[in-house]
């Protein structure tokens, strides 16, 4: 064990500061559930690309540094020490680019990542339907291949769809064989979301905007050559994206633990008040620990890869432990705001509190998203635990 | 940047554990409950021979010269079998303390007996009001009055104290500076009394993580045995959910603990920081676990007879030891509300 950081990765950490300390825009981009927020977001993500700082692991021909866990971290802590914009193509850099690594025809490779590492391609998810939340496998949306081979035709209706509004492509997994029951007969389909037949209808979220969207298909064509791996092998595809949204990549310690540094500073500044109530004190202390654990859990996690280990059922304690400590964080910002705690951020009276709000309305998503903590805790209890499924 | 343990400290878990699950079964715990010092020279031998009880004790005094990093994985495993033999303390208190007081000829004559597993030596700080083992001591070091002196059994009078947890054996010490050895006082005394504070602090925290473990697993065998309804109860989400709660807080509570080690080990300046986050957070989850672990069993887990009982009142008495809660948030608030506090992304390390 040796927690310090090579002259390495110090100098990296600098070069890391010093191009966004240049590059960071001054003025805070508008939110990207907004039309003009999304294309300014784009735009950045084309400037992050062009410094080839846009996703550093990635092998350098595709446009990254080919840069390891180590360095994501600290690129992770200064990105978000530097209050850098919110990532606009997440789902297609962390989640779906690292599948198509894995999954995809070298084809398919030239054809996707580099639109989705300029920003040029944003992309959805298409999993949720209706009646498949937590059930996913009982997706019902089908993927009929076309009699002469050459195209599948869609039919039906995902939903939750973050970015949807206002996205290129879409990826999800379809019903390809209709006798096929759970997951079984599932097949992952990429699709341009300019397909006749689609229909997106934005659903607005907690903060009203836009954020989320339902897609439904009638009768899309779709070429075959955008299926990602065999035909219905979607479900062990999808598993590793899910995996990997659930892993290391999605929500980097860096952020909470802005978070909790920002709630400390909130804290100290209005300190007389706060103590009125003595469990405001208590649960800054917490903020702070629980942050720091993340990233030392984090870290210790990404040793062990470098080294050659996995990530295994743990990773489902990750998404538990940092959805609900950033509930706690803004909770308790909010109270120490008092009344300013529930100002829009464009009122008169709300001076520059307004992203706590912002936050913590966020904040209620983290429990719910990407597995519902009731089903990582299952996993938890089934796979880590050993207990029994009946 | 490395946060894993070597491929070493690795099996000399392994094999301490293996040695401790097999040796320190509840029902051997019961029977040490049962005798008048509840403590075995029998197995104080054993961890001598295994090398545990000079592990701390530097080479030259016939110890393995290790640190508080190598040691930190054996006190969990210690804290998996409710250990109750002044081992935990002995290798990261009175071993360090001895080592470091600057008296040579205590260190010359106690050091290489307590390596050879000849001595006992424990310590009483003034935060833990009484002091462990004090019975089976062969020599203790003891604060008074912001001074620490050394003391041999024989100058000591004790008056025993009952815990909730029959393992544990608590003494109210008393006894006279003039027919003792002035080990250290002023600041001196001060900043050795601070480690001795952070090493046990230390113990406790890494012990709490064995003893969370060890009720998961005591509760996930039993309802995984356990039938109502035809089934398992085990198999029931609101049992479920019980277990994963320990389960990912435990996963958030063990890198503080080895951070903390790392940082005592390496005498770092956020030492005290890591040492009371760990104590925080350990604690808790040992809590929890306890609380979790008697609800899942039910009324089973209210009786004598079945063993959680053991681990959880050890979890419940290690609450206060080596400071209370109040102590360590303290320190910590004294520590993020400082003006110069590093905070925030990349400030961890």
């Amino acid at each position: 064990m040796k927690l310090e950081y090579t002259a390495e990765h110090q100098a990296f950490r600098e070069e890391v500061r010093s191009w966004l300390k240049a590059n960071v825009p001054a003025e805070p981009l508008k939110s990207f559930d907004t039309e003009e927020g999304f294309q300014q977001h784009r735009e950045w993500e084309a400037k992050l690309y062009e410094g080839r700082w846009g996703m550093i692991t990635w092998p350098e021909e595709m446009g990254g540094r080919g840069a390891d866990l180590m360095q994501w971290l600290i690129f992770e802590e200064e990105y978000y020490a530097a209050s850098a914009p919110l990532r606009v193509n997440q789902n297609g850099i962390f989640l779906l680019g690292p599948t198509l690594m894995e999954y995809g025809t070298e084809e398919q490779k030239k054809r996707f990542l580099n639109g989705m590492a300029t920003g040029k391609d944003i992309w959805c998810q298409g999993w949720s339907e209706p009646n498949a939340g937590s059930d996913m496998a009982a997706i019902r949306s089908r993927a009929d291949l076309s009699e002469d081979g050459s195209h599948y035709i869609i039919n039906g209706q995902k939903t939750w769809s973050t970015r949807a509004v206002w996205a290129d492509w879409c990826f999800g997994m379809f019903r390809t064989d209709p006798e096929s029951e759970r997951h079984r007969g599932l097949t992952f389909i990429l699709v341009p979301l300019d397909s006749e037949g689609i229909t997106v209808r934005p659903i607005p979220q907690l903060d009203g905007l836009p954020g989320f969207a339902e897609i439904f298909f009638d009768n899309v064509k779709v070429p075959v050559d955008c299926r990602l791996g065999g035909e219905g092998e979607g479900w062990s595809v999808a598993m590793a994206t899910a995996g990997f949204e659930r892993g290391l990549m999605l929500r980097s310690p860096a952020r909470f633990q802005e978070t909790a540094k920002r709630l400390v500073e909130l804290y100290k500044a209005n300190q007389e008040t706060a103590d009125e109530d003595p469990s405001i004190r208590e649960a800054v202390l917490r903020a702070y620990m629980d942050a720091e654990a993340y990233c030392l859990t984090t870290y210790q996690t990404a040793c062990r890869l470098m080294q050659g280990g996995k990530i295994g059922a743990e990773a489902s304690t990750n998404k538990i432990f940092w959805s609900e400590l950033d509930q706690q964080m803004h909770a308790t910002a909010l109270k120490i705001l008092e009344i300013r705690g529930e100002l829009l951020p464009e009122s008169p009276d709300a001076g520059d509190v307004g992203r706590w709000l912002d936050g913590w309305l966020f904040a209620q998503s983290g429990p719910i998203y990407a597995g519902t903590n009731e089903i990582q805790r299952n996993i938890i209890a089934e796979r880590m635990l050993g207990m029994p499924r009946k | 940047m490395d946060f894993t343990f070597s491929e070493d400290q690795l099996l000399f878990q392994e094999s301490v554990r293996d040695f401790l699950v097999n040796e320190i079964t509840p029902d051997k715990i019961r029977q040490l409950w049962e005798t008048d010092s509840g403590r075995s020279d029998e197995l104080w031998q054993q961890l001598a021979e295994l090398g545990l009880t000079g592990l701390t004790v530097p080479e030259d005094f016939g110890g393995l010269g290790m640190n508080e990093l190598d040691f930190v994985l054996l006190a969990q495993e210690a804290g998996y079998v409710a250990l109750s033999e002044p081992l935990v303390n002995s290798v990261l208190v009175a071993t360090p303390l001895l080592s470091e007081c600057g008296n040579s000829a205590i260190a010359e004559q106690w050091l290489p007996k307590i390596a050879s597993g000849e001595a006992r030596a424990v310590v009483g700080l003034a935060v833990n009001k009484l002091v462990e083992d004090a019975h089976c001591a062969d020599l203790l070091l003891l604060e008074k009055d912001g001074a620490i002196y050394a003391v041999e059994a024989a100058n000591a009078s004790l008056r025993a104290n009952e815990s909730v947890d029959p393992g544990r054996k608590l003494f109210a010490v008393d006894f006279d500076p003039a027919a003792a050895v002035c080990l250290a006082d002023g600041d001196t005394a001060q900043a050795l009394l601070n480690k001795a504070l952070n090493r046990g602090a230390l113990g406790v925290a890494a012990q709490s993580l064995g003893l969370a473990q060890r009720m998961i697993d005591l509760s996930v065998q039993y309802t995984s045995e356990r039938k109502q309804f035809g089934v398992a109860i085990g198999s029931f989400q609101a049992v479920k959910h019980h277990m994963a709660n320990i389960a990912y807080k435990l996963e958030y509570a063990k890198t503080p603990v080895y951070r903390a080690a790392y940082d005592i080990a390496n005498d770092t300046p956020r030492a005290e920081l890591s040492v009371s986050h760990a104590k925080l957070a350990a604690c808790e989850v040992a809590d929890l676990a306890a609380k979790n672990s008697i609800q899942v069993h039910g009324a089973m887990g209210y009786t004598w007879e079945v063993d959680l009982h053991i681990f959880m009142k050890r979890a419940w008495a290690f609450n206060s030891s080596y400071g209370t809660a109040g102590f360590h948030k303290n320190r910590v608030a004294a520590a993020l509300l400082a003006d110069n506090a590093a905070l925030g992304a990349g400030a961890t390390f």
